[in-house]
């Protein structure tokens, strides 16, 4: 603050003043400025999160793409001759002005043509898609078991059956009726393969709420850690399985003392003509090689080849046969 | 003066009712007018026009788009399809051409509200008037433009009042009033033309982009003015007409050159003396007198009104 103790020729002066003048109305401004920018920003994040009732039209990307790409005007709602498709108001938990559906109210029909997508002239809605059938609008989701019809075993079915992808999107899985001891279940399934999403099954749901449900796809969908491989359908990607079966370990098969199923070959229990009692059968066989320090399984003497000494917790015959003998 | 007295009578007097509200009610239709086009759809099955002022396709062929949505939607990383595309070049060339905030004083539907409110500001005699720089509207505009860059997608759409009243018009209003309450209260009660003047980034973008263009007003006949101010009183952007109208001593051309003036016409419609004329933004020159059929006709005018 030199310039205020030694005063400056007066026109400089002024210069300085009109200076700082000018620095502090730009501070002033960008304060608050990045006020509003920043409320702006986290009300932004906020209102990114779409509530699980909300659809966005077929075509629409990621959330977050899609608020960036999708410009408000309303053109898909136009040419969605089903009425579908609304822009959100302000008070609506969607991010104001962009379209969606709710799927119990009115689904999608998965028009052919999909004039929805046709229409935005952003490509919010991907021109990309033009087979409906790969669309994703959401996945439904068998939600309530408790109370959906079919699961009580009886048979409605009807989002089966109105399901414009019947039999691949959603099927009728059979399962014994445990309650009644004699009948089948029919369990809707969906599978997210083929489901686009589009709402009719909620939409027809004949409960007073829906059991079935579309949810948002990243909300529905559980995944796999990266390395797991599901062997069945590995061996039929391959042709044979994948696990050399000679190389595996084989465990007891866990049966009470004394009892042996006829027909049933348990290597690893009854052991080969070749296995030595008491030393492990295949190098590696952890199971066996733990025998020693069994508590217990000392008692009955080795050599005995009908009793499964070799059990972890092996105590568990000797209680047994205690039992018998009382 | 009282509550319904004429607020520029000297105008009045000079070229009648009609006169002296020319461009105003020319302005007025248009604004309606492209209202009621847009309505037609929804209201009467008549689809002339779908969408909204952020993109519309005219009888199924012409698009217009917002060149500043469009400019959002490219900064947020999208790239958008050709048509979105060419609708903003459409409102780009068309605006390059007749004065950005043409736009504004044209055909935005807050205009009717922000106008309503300093109609009534002045009739009730509201003095006092929050201070805020007319240049906020840069620094809102940068950070409309922002906001997509850092990731937040068209976040100003959240609240923007203009798409919010023109969007809500047509596809249903719901709680967006209480925004255009609340812009309204503003310009009456808190600051004098606080949101068009101040604070719209839309007006602020379209009055950038009018700086080069070609329709302006100019103040040819500027050596008859008589220093009444209603031309200052009646503009929404009073600081512009200065430069041009005073400017002779400092050798300043009369053509209003800055680029906040909106090409409403008010000052035209509200000078007794016929100062005020659109031309182009070259035509430099200045006029002495009235030119005589013009005046002739404005006599007439006021005979058959009276
Ligand atoms: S696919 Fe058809 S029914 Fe579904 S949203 Fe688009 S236009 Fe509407
Ligand atoms: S047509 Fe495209 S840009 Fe327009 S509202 Fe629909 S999704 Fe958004
Ligand atoms: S949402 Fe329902 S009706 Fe639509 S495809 Fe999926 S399972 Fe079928
Ligand atoms: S329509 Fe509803 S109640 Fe009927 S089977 Fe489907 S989910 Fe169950
Ligand atoms: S400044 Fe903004 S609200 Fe006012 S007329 Fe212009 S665009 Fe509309």
């Amino acid at each position: 603050m030199s310039d205020l103790s030694n005063s400056p020729p007066a026109k400089s002066d002024k210069a300085a003043a009109a200076r700082r003048q000018f620095f502090a109305d730009a501070g002033r401004m960008a304060c608050g400025v990045g006020l509003l920018g920043l409320g702006l920003g986290f009300h932004a994040k906020q209102a990114r999160a779409l509530p699980p009732a909300a659809l966005r039209p077929p075509g629409a990307g990621a959330e977050e793409d899609f608020l960036g790409a999708c410009i408000r005007c309303g053109l898909c709602v136009r040419d969605c001759p089903y009425g579908t498709l609304s822009l959100a108001r302000p008070e609506q938990p969607v991010s104001t002005g962009t379209p969606y559906f709710v799927a119990r109210q009115v689904p999608c029909e998965m028009c052919e043509d999909i004039p929805c997508v046709k229409a935005c002239p952003t490509g919010a809605l991907d021109h990309g898609l033009t087979d409906i059938n790969q669309a994703r609008m959401g996945l439904a989701v068998l939600l309530d078991q408790e109370t959906c019809l079919n699961f009580l075993g009886l048979r409605c079915d009807v989002c089966y059956r109105v399901c414009p992808v019947i039999d691949k999107a959603i099927t009728l899985e059979l399962r014994p009726n445990t309650r009644t001891g004699r009948h089948s279940m029919f369990i809707p399934t969906v599978h997210s393969e083929h489901c686009t999403g589009c709402g009719k099954c909620e939409r027809s749901c004949v409960l007073e709420t829906a059991a079935i449900k579309v949810l948002p796809v990243p909300l529905a969908k559980g995944e796999l850690g990266q390395h797991y491989r599901v062997g069945w359908e590995e061996e039929k990607k391959a042709g044979h399985s994948l696990v050399d079966d000679k190389g595996l370990g084989d465990l007891p098969d866990r049966m009470p003392e004394g009892a042996r199923l006829e027909g049933h070959f348990d290597p690893a229990s009854q052991g080969g003509p070749s296995l030595a009692p008491g030393k492990p059968a295949t190098p590696g066989s952890g199971v066996d090689s733990l025998a020693p320090s069994i508590p217990g399984a000392d008692a009955h003497g080795p050599g005995v080849p009908a009793i499964p000494q070799n059990i972890p917790g092996g105590g568990l015959p000797n209680r047994l046969s205690d039992e018998a003998a009382r | 003066m009282s509550f319904l007295s004429p607020r520029f009578p000297a105008a009045l007097a000079a070229k009648g009712r009609l006169g002296a509200n020319r461009w105003l009610l020319l302005r007025r239709l248009s604004q309606f007018g492209i209202l009621g086009l847009f309505l037609l759809g929804p209201l009467a099955g008549l689809w002339l026009v779908k969408g909204n002022l952020s993109y519309s396709l005219t009888l199924d062929t012409l698009p217009l788009a917002d060149p500043l949505l469009v400019l959002q939607v490219l900064f947020s990383g999208h790239r958008p399809e050709g048509m979105a595309l060419l609708g903003a070049a459409i409102v780009l060339a068309f605006y390059l051409l007749v004065g950005g905030r043409v736009y504004c004083s044209w055909v935005c539907p807050m205009n009717l509200v922000t106008d309503l409110a300093g109609w009534l500001r002045e009739r009730l005699g509201l003095k006092g008037s929050a201070h805020i720089s007319r240049r906020s509207r840069y620094w809102i505009l940068g950070l409309t433009l922002l906001l997509p860059l850092a990731g937040a997608g068209l976040a100003w759409e959240l609240i923007n009042p203009v798409s919010m009243l023109h969007r809500g018009l047509i596809f249903g209003l719901g709680a967006a009033w209480t925004v255009v309450l609340a812009i309204f209260l503003l310009d009456l009660l808190i600051m004098s033309r606080g949101w068009c003047g101040h604070l719209c980034p839309v007006g602020a973008f379209y009055g950038l982009l009018g700086r080069t263009s070609l329709l302006r007003v100019s103040a040819r006949r500027r050596q008859e003015c008589d220093d009444c101010m209603d031309c200052f009183a009646a503009c929404p952007e009073p600081q512009v007409i200065r430069p041009a109208l005073k400017g002779e001593a400092n050798g300043t051309g009369p053509v209003i050159l800055a680029s906040a003036c909106t090409n409403c016409g008010r000052c035209i419609d509200v000078c007794a003396k016929g100062v005020f004329v659109f031309g182009s933004r070259f035509n430099q020159h200045t006029q002495r007198c009235a030119p005589a059929g013009e005046a002739e006709g404005q006599t007439d005018h006021r005979k058959t009104i009276h």
